[in-house]
């Protein structure tokens, strides 16, 4: 080999060459550093000389010098590089594209080398010029090159013209404005003789296209025609991957694809190019609206391919067959549900990724009628998985998949919230915290629960040793917030108050987080006043006093309280207590006045409702309400940053430590305001909205079901318990309801409130086992819904987001040395309005048609421009080209006039 | 696209490290850290692909070595996959029954075997042939 003889005149030549170093550094483990840096002194010695087959090898090593930094040999690379023999040359390019970057100075004087190298007669120079260039390019560079880099797309070698034109994508990227004049050379690419350049152009373009796909609509055709012809498996995915990014933005596209991709997927014996067929056939499904008739067919072929990979003994198809199975599931859910059994089993698999997906795909499998056994298998889970990532990732994805679209799944809360509870019983988990905001949730917005809620709250309260006996630092403990809360807020369900409030006065309780005392303190004082009230009408009054005493004896161990906020909170109401201690001993009726103090509901708010408020008429958040003091300018912008940032915590009390006068006072003004409000809206049990078709934000909706016997089950119950009671309670309604049906089959349906189609249990046939009405979270009326743009500001293909069929200015031509000139483009204007005309015009026609007709006429006499693109879409007009005739076949051919276009 | 190739021993040793994308040499180090870290963690059960930031790694173990590609998440598994294997066997026969070692020492050749395949984040060229004819050029 060439290089080996090269290379031993190099060993002869040198005292340390490459071979040497590595060697050496592999024989200095222990003290590899200073080996290092001994060696790097000899590089610069050997940089200072001038032979350049010296700095060659310098260079050289220091490329092999992976991580160290050898940014101060910039100008020797530079050296290297300009040499004129290729080896050297080579050496100097490698080492520049892997240590400069766009900061490097002296890519400034390469600028001139390199476009040397590009013009060079050997082949080999040019390719190792466009190599290094592609890693190190710059904007700077990429504008002064542009130009080069296009003339060599047109190289006699296809070596060359390959590289040339994989290049022409970072240059894009450096330097935007060179994509239009570079456009129609690359789109000639398309149809070179050699199918490496061929493919090197489908990479780029279908990379630029999938950022931006509209540009590239006029492709189709040539896309297509290629992707019939050719049989290159790696262009043909990137055609294929391509469609698919196309496709959304064109229905008609979509609908000439299904045919050759279902048969690609029959004939390809090539998993990775089936995966992608797959891929884009299901885009095409997404973008087609449900009217295509004869779809369900692919859908099926597609969903059986991937039931195949999912089977497959190998992990990474079994994985991707997931991945792409829960694209299907976004449209056609029904599809995919049959393989709940397949998906249901890969839960058991070993790699942890699959696990993921597959509890992916179930989140969106469930319905009402699995729930119970799915969240039943998952729980099974739980208790088997190993590993505290994975049993987290369960446990979100148990309560993902229960709270999902507003609870619209659960049919029964009782089994949720226990569910709840059991999940509570896991050791060592980071979500108490999770845990504990659904159980807030559920018991806030679901008011049938409450009571159910409140006894399984006690009892953990009751149980709060369990949860918090080893660890103190133990996420779970974040449930007892919620638990201590619910009970405090809705004490009137509770059965036995007086034996919570012992409960949560416990000492122990001085152990638990700070914001946990906190709650437990405030939801004392609830439960004392929940108490007394109960005791009011009893002539003896020992137990009432009794609690004072209770009160009065414990809170002091929190007035000690490190915490700023339990302590403040404890000792107002220990106060509070003696003072209310004191009355009662004079016999003075107190529940009433002390009741007052929680009275009133609290009404879950949406988490972004403050942010929508709509600013009034008339109210200018920028005006000045006062004139700015001349000087100090950091504090000008607070006002702003008040209303900015204030997001109201939705379902968590606000406590507010203030008198009982004071607190009074406030109740009284809030219920007047919420009187006045229109932006305040009450539950209205009488608004009867299904929620699924509500996704606007000023829909209130209150989701009345109607139902059945509660059920009661004392203690700590198991939700698998629920799981059998709800099969028999639907077992007993379907029977229930087709007694039912042959009655009103003669009365015939009247409202939509309740359906009862008969045939198989449907969605809607099963009803939930409680009187529920799911609050929604309240936001303000007129609030705009969300428009958060999540596209990132600082993305480098935004900037490529040209229209390529606009005709190409004279400003716009690339900057050239020489006297070539950027070959214009032969008829991109034309080509467009075509374009434009075939996918607008039948819109505006078919609904104006019959009014338009008889001005349609008067105008072709006079105006001959309306008239060309009018006449486009029925016949090729005699100004297009041949070019324009077969797009516009590609569009019509074989499909109707669309209904809807984009 | 691709963004970067890495070949990496089970120690973490960086065999090569081509970017397609422009990092500084920190940032660099870490990416480095970073995949080592997830792949080496990963038996032969699992799968070859890992999510990575905002990207994906698709990697392959032979013998010691990993191989790992990081492209975009909307890029074809699998077809990237059959990429490593193809570089694989291009090394192999380059190389005449490729080891470690012979990474170590003839990095440079590595380099422009990549050079050869991959370019500018796209395959350039897929064919074996195409590809050990124009390496004996150079």
């Amino acid at each position: 080999m060439a290089l080996k003889i090269v290379k031993g005149s190099i060993d002869r030549m040198f005292d340390k060459n490459l071979q040497d170093l590595v060697r050496g550094i592999r024989n200095h483990k222990e003290d590899e550093a200073k080996y290092i840096s001994t060696c790097i002194d000899e590089i610069k010695q050997e940089l200072k000389q001038d032979n350049i087959a010296v700095k060659a090898n310098a260079v050289c090593k220091l490329t092999y010098m992976l991580g160290y930094d050898v940014s101060w040999a910039a100008f020797n690379i530079v050296e290297v590089m300009s040499s004129s023999k290729f080896t050297y040359k080579r050496i100097g390019y490698l080492a520049a594209s892997q240590c400069f970057h766009e900061s490097t100075d002296v890519i400034m004087l390469t600028t001139n080398q390199i476009r040397k190298d590009l013009s060079s007669p050997n082949q080999y120079d040019t390719g190792v010029a466009l190599t290094g260039l592609s890693c190190f390019v710059t904007p700077d560079l990429a504008r002064d090159l542009a130009n080069d880099i296009m003339t060599l797309m047109s190289h006699t070698k296809p070596y060359i013209r390959k590289k040339a034109v994989l290049i022409m994508y970072k240059v894009f990227l450096k330097y935007p404005e060179s994509l239009r004049p570079a456009f129609p050379r690359l789109k000639e690419k398309l149809e070179d003789p050699d199918p490496g350049v061929q493919s090197a152009a489908v990479n780029v373009i279908c990379e630029l296209a999938r950022r931006n796909p509209k540009n590239y609509l006029s492709l189709a055709p040539l896309f297509f025609k290629l992707m019939t012809s050719s049989t290159n498996n790696w262009v043909l995915i990137k055609i294929i991957k391509l469609f698919g990014a196309l496709t959304p933005l064109e229905p008609r596209l979509g609908k000439k694809l299904i045919e050759p991709l279902t048969n690609l997927i029959h004939s390809t014996s090539a998993m990775s190019l089936l995966y992608e067929c797959v891929n884009t056939v299901i885009a095409v499904l997404i973008s087609l609206s449900s009217g295509m008739p004869n779809h369900s067919a692919s859908i099926q072929l597609c969903v059986q391919k991937l039931r195949i990979l999912i089977e497959d003994s190998d992990q990474n198809l079994k994985y991707l067959g997931l991945l792409a199975m829960s694209k299907i599931l976004k449209t056609h859910p029904k599809s995919v549900q049959s393989h709940k059994d397949l998906i249901l089993q890969c839960l058991d698999d070993k790699d942890e990724s699959i696990r993921l997906r597959a509890l992916d795909l179930l989140y969106g499998m469930v319905s009402k009628k699995n729930l119970m056994e799915i969240v039943k298998k998952l729980m099974l889970h739980v208790d088997k998985a190993e590993g505290t990532t994975y049993r987290d990732e369960l446990l979100t994805k148990i309560i993902d998949i229960c709270s999902q679209s507003n609870y619209q799944y659960i049919t029964n809360f009782e089994w949720y919230i226990s569910i709840l509870v059991e999940l509570t019983r896991l050791e060592g988990t980071r979500h108490g915290h999770l845990i504990a905001s659904q159980m807030l949730d559920v018991a806030i917005r679901v008011k049938a629960i409450r009571v159910f809620a409140v006894a399984q709250m006690a009892t953990l309260l009751d149980n709060a040793h369990l949860l918090t006996g080893s660890m103190q630092r133990n996420g779970i403990c974040e449930v007892l917030y919620a638990a201590a809360w619910i009970c405090g807020e809705f004490s009137e369900h509770l059965e036995n108050p007086l034996q919570t409030l012992e409960a949560m006065l416990r000492p122990k309780v001085a152990t638990l987080p700070g914001h946990i005392q906190a709650v437990y303190v405030q939801n004392a004082a609830k439960l004392f006043a929940t108490v007394l009230k109960s005791q009011e009408g009893n002539t003896d009054s020992t137990t009432a006093q009794e609690t004072s005493q209770l009160m009065i004896d414990r809170l002091p161990l929190f007035v000690q309280s490190a915490n700023l906020e339990v302590q403040e909170r404890a000792s107002c109401i220990l106060q509070l207590v003696k003072y209310i201690q004191k009355l009662q001993q004079k016999d003075v009726e107190v529940a009433e006045e002390v009741i007052a103090l929680f009275a009133g509901e609290l009404n879950p708010v949406a988490p972004k409702a403050q942010k929508k408020v709509p600013v009034p008429e008339g109210l200018d958040l920028d005006a000045w309400i006062n004139e700015p003091p001349s000087e100090s300018e950091s504090e000008d912008e607070q006002p702003k940053a008040i209303f900015a940032k204030e997001e109201p915590k939705h379902s968590r009390p606000r406590h507010t430590e203030v008198d009982e006068k004071e607190l009074a006072r406030r109740r009284e003004a809030r219920k007047q305001e919420q009187a006045n409000n229109p932006f305040y809206i009450k539950a209205s049990p009488s608004s009867q909205k299904v929620y699924q078709d509500a996704p606007g934000v000023e829909h209130i909706p209150v989701v009345q079901i109607d139902l059945s016997v509660p059920l009661k089950v004392p203690g700590l119950p198991m939700s698998d318990q629920y799981v059998k009671l709800e099969e028999e309670r639907r077992q007993k309604e379907r029977a229930e309801k087709k007694k039912k049906e042959k009655k009103k089959r003669k009365e015939k349906r009247s409202g939509r409130g309740k359906k009862h189609d008969s045939g198989p249990e449907s969605e809607e046939d099963i009803t939930p086992a409680h009187m529920v009405d799911i609050v929604t979270e309240e936001m303000p009326e007129n609030a705009l819904p969300s428009d958060d743009d999540d596209k990132d500001p600082n993305d480098p293909h935004k900037a490529l987001d040209i229209d390529l069929d606009k005709p190409l200015a004279d400003s716009e031509k690339l900057p050239v040395r020489s006297h070539r000139a950027a070959e214009a483009p032969k008829s991109p204007a034309e080509d467009g309005d075509a374009e434009s005309a075939a996918t607008q015009e039948p819109k505006k026609k078919s609904g104006k048609e019959k009014r338009e007709k008889k001005k349609d006429k008067d105008r072709d006499r006079k105006e001959p421009v309306v008239q060309s693109e009018e006449t486009s879409e029925v016949a090729a007009p005699p100004t297009s080209t041949t070019a324009e005739v077969s797009d516009l076949d590609f569009w019509l051919s074989n499909a109707p006039v669309p209904s809807n276009t984009q | 696209m691709i963004r970067f190739i890495l070949i990496q021993n089970r120690a973490g040793k960086t065999r090569l490290a081509k970017w397609y994308m422009q990092f500084d040499d920190d940032e660099k180090q870490k990416l480095i850290e970073e995949v080592h870290a997830v792949v080496t963690v990963r038996d032969a059960k699992h799968t070859n692909f890992v999510e990575f930031r905002n990207f994906k790694i698709i990697y392959r173990r032979y013998a010691g070595l990993y191989f790992c590609i990081c492209v975009d998440v909307t890029d074809n598994n699998l077809a990237y996959l059959e990429g490593i294997h193809n570089f694989v066997e291009v090394l192999n026969e380059y190389f005449h029954n490729v080891c470690e070692l012979d990474l170590v020492f003839n990095f440079y050749k590595v380099y422009t075997v990549v050079d050869e395949m991959f370019l500018a984040g796209e395959i350039r060229e897929t064919s074996q042939t195409k590809v050990l004819k124009q390496l004996l050029m150079l």
